[in-house]
Formats: C-alpha cells, structure tokens, sequence
C-alpha cells in the first residue's frame, strides 16, 4: 500500500479492517425504524390498532362511568350531609309497632349537638283523593302524614313549587305533596287554587317537595300540619319518624344516644339508622358492577391483541426481503426481533391512548347526558398506553421470532 | 497483502441433502478484484452468502477481514457485515418509502454511528456514484440504473474493505449494466476486495482474475 491510495470520500476502504466490533443499534434508532415501519402501511396499522382501542376504550368507558356516577353519588350525599341521623319506632318481639312517647322530639332537642329535629306523624285511615266522587280505597299508594314545619330544612330539601307548612297556615287545612305524589296525582304546581279531598274536608295544595333523596319513602306522602291533624283526625303526636341534624363531628355520639333519648323507658324498641349510609352503600355497589364490564371489555382487548399478532405475521412475511437486507446490513437477529417487537407495542400502546381518548369521550357524553360530573379515574391515564403496549408486546412475540429466525439469503431472494 | 476473504475447503450443505459447495479453497486478497461465473446452480451464490457471512459453511474454515467465521457469535458477523462488508444485489432490495439519502444512510444504521453522520456519509457515497442530484427522489421515481447505483451507494457509505455484489447488472440493460460495472471498479480501486457474480462473460472480461464453479466446486481460477 503506497501513500497515494488514499481513499476518495465516499469511497471504499483500503486500510487494515478495524478493530473488532460489533454490530449496534441505539434506542432510539430501534423506535424511529420502529415507528418508520408503521407510517408505511399507515391504514393497516390504523385498522389493527383500532382492536386495541375499542378494547380500551370500552374498559376506560367502564371505569370512567362508573367513576363519574360515584362521583355524582358522592357528590349528593355530600351536598345533602352525612350528618342526618333518623329515629323510628321498631318492633316488638312479637312483630307488633312499637309507639315513641309524645316528648321524644322535645327530648331529642335538648340533646347537646343536635341542630334540629323535625319529626313527622302517621295520619292514619285518611285517603288523598282529587274529589269526593273518587271511591276512598282509590288512594294510590299516597299516605298522609302530619309533619313538623322544620321538615324541609332537616332533610336538606327543596320545594319544586310553592311552599311548605310553616307557623302561619300549619294550623289550617293546607297539604303539601311529596314529589312522586304530586306526579301521581297530577298536580304540577302549588298555584293556591288546587284543593284536595282528605279525609272529608278539602285542603289547598301550598306547595310541591323536591324529592327527598335521603329518604325517598316521603316522596309518596303528603304533609299537613300537626295541629290541623290533632284537630280534624284525632292524630297522636307520637312520631313515626324523627329527623335529627347533629354538628358534623359528633354523628356518631349523638347516635348512640338517640334511642335512649327518644323513648328512656324502652330504648331497645326505638330504630335509629344514618340514611347516607345507604347511599354511601350504592356508591360502593356502583363499583362492584363494573367488574363485570370491565371483563367483557379484556375480552374485546383479547380480539384486538390477536389482530395485532395477525397483522405481524403477514408483515414479516411480506417484509421477507427487508429483513433479509437488514440481515445483510449489519442486524443481528436480536436486533431484527425487538425492531418487530417495538413495532406491534407501539402499535398497541397508540391503540391505547386512542381508545383512552374514545373512552374518554363516552364517559364525557354519558355524563353530560347526565348532568353527572365528567371523572376518568387518574390511573387509567397511565394504565391505558401501558397495557396497549404490553399487549402489543406479547402479541409480537411469536411474530419477531418468526422474523428473526428466517434465513437472511431465502429472505434475499424474496423479492 | 493479507487476504481479505479466505475459504479452506468450504462445504455447504442444505437439508434434503443438497450439496451447494465441495471442498472449496479460494483466497482473495485485499483489493484483488475477482468474477465469479458459471452455470445456475453452481453454487456461485452461496459461496458470496458464505464470504458475506450470511451464512455459516457446514465444514471447512472461513475468515473474513482476519476474523474466524466459524468460531464468531451472531453479533460479532453482524459487527463484520455492518463496518466490513457490502452488498449489492440484483434486486436493488431498496425501501421503496424512503429517499435515495435515506435508503443510503440506512446502510450505516447497525454500526450505531449518529443519523447526522450517516446521513453525511450517504451524501458523499451519492455524490461518489453521480446521483448528487437525487438525493431527495424515491426509488420509483429513478431508474434502473440509477436505482442500482443508490443501492451501491448504500454498499459503499460505510466504506467497507470488502464489496460483494450478486448479478448486479441482472436487471438492468447493458448500457447502464456497463456503467454499473465501470463504478464497482473504480470504487473498489480505492483499495477493498470486489467480488462479483456473473453470467455475463463480457462483465467477466472486465476483471483481471476469474473463478470458474460448477457443481459446487471450484474448476478454475485465472488471472489475465
């Protein structure tokens, strides 16, 4: 070798071979061919991620539903506080009604860190009807019950329409309608003109309740005032159910207390009972729901997963002579199986954050359908694209073994 | 000069009993330039994949640019073909969504050199086989011959001691098969070892040193 063979740029190579080395493909290298591989067949690799989004989607749809009901549920309950606490008579051990004295409510108020207490009284063998040409058993389902004026507030309710009994007209035949009763009996509104038949003498309708969400059983009710009831139908002011708001911090003190406090003589047959736990009780049984969702929609990610393993294998074998070249290039077969792998997890993991977009959106839909916050629980941001390409990852596997172990010269000469 | 390619009594066999290579010893030296002809099947072919390290002998002694085939791992051949070794083929085996800068700078892409580099040393390459101008066209907007010529571009970016080129001019027509060959020529003069397979005893004509196979053997070996 003289000095003048000196190679031309861009020319070969006249020099003693380099020191050994080995062929090497850097990370991000991998993740450009990886990629470059899917931005070639654009609609293929759209269709088959779509699998993968559906699955996704539909999962993070069921998640986030349930998330965002929850959180609506939630959301109620905080609004209507968890510091109502209801006292009922109970039974007796034969199964007959226990009866709470006439001073339980009185009692009840004196009690410290109780706000209010409001209670209301069965108003027995009176029917509700809109005339009195309506036979007396056509009740409907609607009782009637007499009620303290600090119902409404101790229950945290509001009035669809009018208002409600109050110091000035609880002693005069006025009726108020539970919400599901007002619908029953078709009266849409509280206009003043609009009386009712109860028990032979006729009541103006003052006003509609919203419906109680803590206790929905009131909604089929209608409310007149204790003195008109006392007077008119010879009602015992013995409650049927006392409402009581205690401060937030002592719920559970005051709770403890409540049964002896309403009936000292027999406080084994007074029922007291916290009615957002029955509502926090729903929350949780929202939850449990979605299990099943939630598995039908790893069925569909299933489907997906084997679209992406199907879409592989009929890539390495149409792409025989690209592996072939790349053989002959310098990749090494390991190189050849992560390149196809990091192509089928890529693939899946745009999947995934697609169908978390999709999902997304649904839950969004649903929950502006129904005027429900919009929640997506914050782990299905990171669980979406990570399961994608996990997925996409293990379908990949039989496919890139498949391509690394072809022969480099069978794949050259497939052209 | 050392021996860039040496072969000692190389056979390949294939399942199914296919003896593709016998017995066959052949040196080539740095910067020797050698045609090997003969009839198809007569295992011309598998003697390059052979030299390219594509594929193993079943018996015999290989050593490419100094290193044992026989005894090297996977990686340490893909080490030899991605810095020592290119390759031209008959069919191009370009990537029809890329660049002719592109498809050149892919030929770098196993040695782990940065993308600012390759693409750097693929312009040059380009540049070397008088495609300056199309650098940015893909391969169906080239043709033939100028297809062939990116592909050799790609064989030469990382600027190999060893070219091996299979039918080059197979798919071309003569005119542009003769300025193919003209360029495998001059750029092996530089210095690397050109070995190059053909039917055609024209091309053959063109190269001072000629290896004759037939049925997997080595049946002359001449120097004119």
């Amino acid at each position: 070798m003289t000095a003048t063979s000196l190679p031309l740029p861009g020319g070969t190579r006249p020099d003693a071979p380099r020191r050994p080395e080995t062929a090497r493909l850097p990370p991000h290298e991998l993740l450009s061919i990886a990629l470059q591989g899917l931005r070639t067949r654009r609609l293929r690799a759209s269709l088959s991620a779509l699998g993968i989004a559906i699955g996704i989607g539909a999962m993070v749809a069921v998640v986030g539903i349930s998330a965002s009901s929850q959180a609506n549920l939630l959301a109620t309950i905080d609004s209507l506080g968890t510091n109502l606490l209801t006292v009922a008579p109970g039974q007796t051990f034969l199964g007959a009604n226990e009866v709470l004295p006439s001073t339980s409510v009185a009692a009840i108020l004196h009690q410290p860190n109780v706000q209010t207490a409001s209670a209301v009284y069965q108003v027995s063998n009176v029917s509700v009807l809109r005339t009195p040409y309506v036979p007396s058993e056509q009740t409907g389902g609607i009782g009637v019950d007499a009620a303290d004026t600090g119902l409404l507030a101790a229950l945290s309710d509001r009035m669809a329409s009018g208002h409600f009994l109050n110091a000035s007209n609880e002693r005069f035949p006025t009726v108020v309608l539970g919400a599901q009763a007002a619908t029953i009996l078709q009266i849409p509104n509280a206009s003043g003109h609009i009386q009712l038949f109860l028990g032979g003498t006729w009541f103006t309708v003052v006003g509609i309740m919203k419906p109680a969400l803590l206790d929905p059983n009131l909604d089929t009710s209608v409310f007149i005032g204790l003195p008109t009831a006392e007077r008119l139908f010879r009602t015992q002011p013995n409650a049927s159910e006392i409402y009581v708001r205690t401060n937030q911090d002592s719920v559970t003190s005051v709770s403890n207390l409540l049964a002896a406090t309403a009936d000292p003589q027999n406080p084994d047959g007074v029922q007291v009972s916290r009615p957002s736990d029955a509502l926090e009780a729903r929350a949780a049984a929202k939850g449990q729901f979605t299990t099943l969702l939630l598995g039908l929609g790893a069925v569909a990610l299933l489907v997906g997963a084997i679209g992406i393993a199907n879409i592989m294998v009929i890539s390495v074998l149409e792409r025989r002579a690209e592996i072939g070249l790349r053989r002959a290039l310098g990749a090494t077969r390991r190189h050849i199986t992560i390149q196809f792998l990091a192509e089928s997890a890529l693939l899946a993991a745009l999947g995934g954050i697609a169908g978390l977009l999709l999902g997304g959106l649904a839950t969004l839909v649903y929950a502006i359908a129904r005027g429900q916050p919009w929640v997506v629980p914050l782990y299905a941001l990171i669980a979406a694209p990570v399961a994608g390409f996990a997925i996409g990852a293990v379908a990949g596997l039989y496919p890139a073994s498949k391509a690394a172990r072809l022969s480099p010269t069978e794949a050259l000469r497939a052209t | 000069m050392s021996a860039a390619l040496r072969l000692r009594d190389v056979g390949k066999e294939y399942p199914g009993g296919v003896h593709a290579l016998r017995g066959v010893s052949v040196e080539v030296p740095a910067g020797d330039q050698v045609a090997v002809v003969g009839p198809s099947g007569s295992g011309k072919t598998t003697m390059l994949t052979v030299l390219g390290t594509l594929e193993r002998p079943t018996s015999g002694a290989v050593e490419v640019a100094g290193r044992d085939v026989v005894a090297a791992s996977d990686s340490e051949l893909a080490g030899l073909r991605a810095f020592e070794i290119g390759f031209v083929f008959q069919g191009f085996h370009l990537q029809e969504a890329m660049t002719a800068l592109d498809n050149v700078a892919t030929g770098m892409l196993y040695t782990g050199a940065p993308a600012r580099e390759r693409r750097e040393a693929a312009r040059a390459a380009l540049d070397r086989v008088g495609l300056s101008g199309r650098l940015t066209h893909r391969p169906t907007q080239l043709s033939g011959g100028e297809r062939q010529r990116v592909a050799i571009a790609r064989a030469i970016a990382k600027r190999p001691v060893i070219m091996l080129a299979d039918e080059p001019t197979g798919n071309l027509d003569s005119r542009s098969g003769q300025e193919v060959i003209s360029l495998l020529h001059e750029l092996a003069a530089d210095g690397a070892s050109l070995v190059l397979i053909t039917h055609d005893e024209q091309i053959a004509g063109t190269f001072e040193r000629r290896i004759q196979m037939r049925d997997g053997e080595i049946v002359g070996d001449e120097r004119q």
